[in-house]
């Protein structure tokens, strides 16, 4: 049985102050027993055929899409500007219409890359070695920094995180820690989404589903 | 009301309460909410704009906002609200101005249809029309300088852009050539 047939979903806690102005904020995630590596040729025709489908004139329709929008509505209400800091979807349309191509890089981007694509909604991956207990979404507290390493740069109090149960490990829809993404060396991996409103889960059971599908399809054809 | 208060102690306690000092608590929650509705179908509509106004340039769709994912304030979530507000107006009356140019830029075409002579070396591109392409309407003399001396105008309507040429140049043609617009790749009118 694969990593994706097993896949386990759970819901991260979301802090009161933060639950309270975004109920229908959820973190959603799965602990994945694979790494990254090589993207397998499957996986690249994959790819491909998912360029060959995207066009320009989808780049441009997509901020009307339910999920994209979703996700565009949701950075104006914490205060990011989407066209600025473009959502995931968006920013993947861009760079996909510049290079060509969804681009190949490694099996994790790969599979990150697919499942946002094909559903709208971003995945994002930890080392699940990195990871102390559950997820949680909260705000940051004063002082607190970004990771556990020393030099883990210092997050402004207030600032919406996903931490673990000892410290922040990334800014919402921003950067990971340091220290805790996934390497070469990364053997299990914590996938997590973000649900906001107007994004059903169905959509981000199905980005997880795909994202695991793939890397499992990856590990099977390494191993 | 302060002898009110005054009756309610006992004698010689009396306390002095000013409206001022009493606590007041605010719910803003009702007010935060309808904000973020506010700011959700404002950015909707905006994205609706956007998507409406393609292949258009030039219109500025920037509503800036600073700083990383927070739980926004009263007057940020104001504040943000009135600014997209400000920028969905603003590109509608942009987007209808340019309405307007590209009505009187399809008008302007019918009538060098009708008449080129009135209008010499008038020119018209898909770009004023709201289009994306190279087409355009260009009025010209037929046969050059003899058109032009006998005053035989007609509109050249170019099909669209030049194809690609690649690093190596139309075959024929120096590496750096580049054909004029209209002219290699378009068929004349009548």
């Amino acid at each position: 049985m694969g990593e994706a047939d097993a896949l386990e979903l759970r819901s991260g806690s979301v802090a009161a102050d933060v639950c309270e102005e975004f109920p229908e904020l959820t973190l959603v995630f799965a602990e994945v027993a694979v790494g990254s590596g090589r993207t397998p040729e499957e996986v690249k025709l994959q790819l491909r055929l998912l360029s060959d489908r995207f066009r320009g004139a989808q780049a441009i329709a997509m901020r009307q899409d339910a999920v994209p929008q979703a996700y565009r509505v949701f950075y104006r209400q914490v205060g990011l500007d989407p066209d600025a800091e473009r959502t995931p979807v968006e920013a993947t349309a861009v760079k996909r219409l510049l290079d060509g191509a969804f681009r190949s890089r490694n099996l994790l981007d790969d599979a990150l890359t697919i499942a946002l694509v094909e559903t709208g909604v971003p995945i994002w991956a930890f080392d699940a070695d990195a990871v102390d207990g559950d997820l949680s979404i909260r705000l940051a507290a004063p002082g607190e920094r970004l990771g556990r390493q020393e030099q883990a740069p210092p997050l402004p109090s207030g600032r919406m995180v996903v931490a673990d149960e000892r410290s922040p490990l990334a800014v919402l829809f921003g950067e990971l820690a340091p220290g805790h993404g996934v390497t070469d060396r990364t053997r299990r991996m914590v996938l997590f989404s973000l649900q906001v409103a107007g994004v059903p889960a169905i959509h981000v059971e199905e980005a997880l589903w795909a994202c695991a599908t793939v890397l499992d399809a990856g590990e099977l054809r390494t191993s | 009301m302060v002898e009110l208060l005054e009756h309610s102690h006992p004698a010689g306690t009396v306390r002095q309460v000013s409206p001022a000092s009493l606590p007041v608590e605010i719910d803003e929650r009702a007010a935060r909410r309808s904000l973020r509705e506010q700011i959700a179908k404002l950015e909707q509509e905006l994205a609706a704009a956007f998507v409406a106004a393609y292949p258009r340039s030039g219109i500025d769709w920037t509503v800036g906002s600073r700083g990383g994912p927070r739980v926004l304030s009263l007057g940020e979530l104001e504040q943000l609200r009135d600014d997209l507000a400000e920028r969905l107006h603003a590109v509608r009356v942009a987007l209808g101005e340019r309405a307007e140019e590209e009505a009187q830029a399809r008008a302007l075409i019918e009538c060098m249809l009708l008449e080129p002579a009135r209008y010499k070396w008038v020119r018209v591109t898909n770009a004023h029309l709201g289009l994306t392409g190279c087409r355009s309407w260009h009025v010209r003399p037929r046969f050059g300088v003899i058109g032009m001396l006998m005053g035989w105008w007609r509109v050249k309507i170019s099909s669209g852009c030049p194809l690609a040429t690649g690093r190596g140049g139309r075959r024929g043609l120096p590496v750096n050539f580049s054909a004029p617009h209209g002219v290699v790749n378009s068929h004349g009118s009548p």
